[in-house]
């Protein structure tokens, strides 16, 4: 291959029931977390993206105008989407780092009380259904 | 407001004495990639066939790019393009031949892309129709499509037979044109997982009539599963329309469709995939207790039969 290697290489999962779109943001936001995404990168061209994975160029837009909004990516005009400068403080701010923490204290507790994975991702999908209906 | 790119109006087809297509009332905005699902005989060929203009409606209408379509407007008929399984190859061409043949029956016909595409597809301009494997013949034929530059493309079951890899490469051509071109598609599948990732707009079809017609994105939005034990079985909340029930030995599972935010408290509600409420909907009719259930306008209702 002679073109220029993209900075992250996305996969579709489409039977997980998350929105591609999402599936798209959620990649860049891990990528981001783990390093391998820096301030300055060059998301794909969207045109690129479809001709890397099956997917609808709108939902592509959709994911990056996501990610802008995140404030993890920047549209430059004429040149493409690029990773913000220093999007780490955006994600792993003090507040996360203490809701992990809690997290994994639950985690603990519902594996000792016998939860598998599945349960505590159902349990935890049903009260955030339950608590959308609040807000709504 | 946008000039929907498809619009219909009560549109019906009857072949005989049976009825094809009946109160289809539909319109798909311009720059979507439009899934049209349904089970086999549903509609979903004799649709696109009228809104490529190659086939009249018995009664409605039809208006495709903003223009009444009755399949005698050559400038229209420019504007679409239109693929089904029968590929329309002539066999003993070579590929440049077949491009040639296209240039001269095209007027906005764009033989870079066509070679471009090609290329891209490691197929060569010299290799005869005969000696291309079956997917490669769905790419050049597709190829053919594009290169008439139509602003909307409308394809019956273009990936169907073929290999993974094949439908891959195809679907993924089709994106970059839609990238590209900012084309619309309306396509016919059978492969529910194409339709989360290539298309944003979705038609279900069945029993000759269209069932659902809505962003995919609202799609997911608009419906719920709800479930309660079957010892209990609460009352169901308004402004819900039940589209499938699911009754097991403890509980009951309805997937419903909301006309209305809703303000539950007394069932447990989950989030359906898509590919659950597009099953929902396919069963829709399979058995006779439900076959009359009119679901294009849904009503609140409170109980369920």
């Amino acid at each position: 291959m002679s073109e220029k290697q993209p900075s992250i290489l996305f996969r579709l999962n489409p039977r997980i029931g998350i929105a591609p779109y999402r599936q798209l943001v959620d990649q860049v936001r891990q990528a981001v977390e783990l390093g391998r995404l820096r301030g300055g990168d060059q998301l794909p061209s969207v045109r690129d993206v479809v001709t890397q994975v099956t997917i609808n160029p709108n939902t592509v837009h959709r994911a990056y105008r996501e990610l802008e909004h995140l404030g993890l990516a920047e549209g430059r005009l004429g040149l493409g989407t690029f990773i913000t400068e220093n999007p780490g403080a955006l994600t792993a701010d003090t507040g996360n780092a203490e809701l992990s923490r809690q997290l994994q204290l639950w985690a603990q507790r519902a594996r000792a009380a016998g939860l598998d994975e599945d349960d505590m991702l159902e349990l935890l999908r049903r009260i955030l259904n339950r608590e959308e209906r609040v807000l709504s | 407001m946008t000039t929907p790119v498809i619009e219909t109006t009560d549109l019906a087809k009857r072949f005989g004495r049976k009825w094809a297509l009946r109160d289809c009332t539909l319109s798909i905005p311009p720059g979507k990639v439009a899934a049209l699902v349904g089970p086999n005989g549903a509609g979903k060929s004799t649709f696109l066939r009228i809104a490529a203009g190659l086939s009249r409606p018995t009664s409605g209408t039809i208006k495709v790019l903003g223009e009444v379509q009755d399949g005698t407007d050559a400038s229209l008929l420019q504007r679409v393009g239109y693929l089904d399984q029968e590929r329309p190859l002539y066999r003993g061409f070579r590929v440049d031949e077949m491009f040639r043949f296209g240039e001269g029956t095209n007027p906005t016909w764009n033989m870079a892309t066509a070679h471009a595409y090609v290329d891209q597809l490691g197929i060569s301009l010299r290799d005869r129709v005969n000696n291309l494997s079956g997917g490669q013949q769905a790419q050049v034929a597709l190829t053919i499509c594009l290169a008439k530059q139509p602003e909307l493309l409308i394809l019956d079951e273009p990936a169907a037979e073929l290999d993974p890899v094949a439908r891959e490469d195809l679907l993924r051509l089709l994106m970059r044109e839609v990238a590209e071109r900012e084309t619309t598609v309306i396509l016919s599948t059978h492969a529910l997982g194409d339709v989360g990732s290539i298309c944003d707009y979705l038609v279900i079809m069945s029993h000759s009539k269209v069932v659902l017609h809505d962003d995919l994105e609202f799609v997911v939005e608009s419906h719920r599963l709800l479930s309660a034990s079957s010892s209990s079985t609460p009352a169901l909340p308004e402004g819900v329309t039940v589209i499938d029930t699911r009754i097991g030995s403890r509980d009951v599972t309805h997937l419903v469709r909301l006309t209305l935010p809703l303000v539950e408290e007394t069932w447990d509600i989950t989030e359906p995939t898509l590919d659950e409420i597009i099953m929902a909907y396919l069963r829709l009719g399979t058995d006779s207790a439900s076959s009359q259930t009119h679901v294009s306008a849904p009503s609140p209702r409170g109980g369920i039969s």
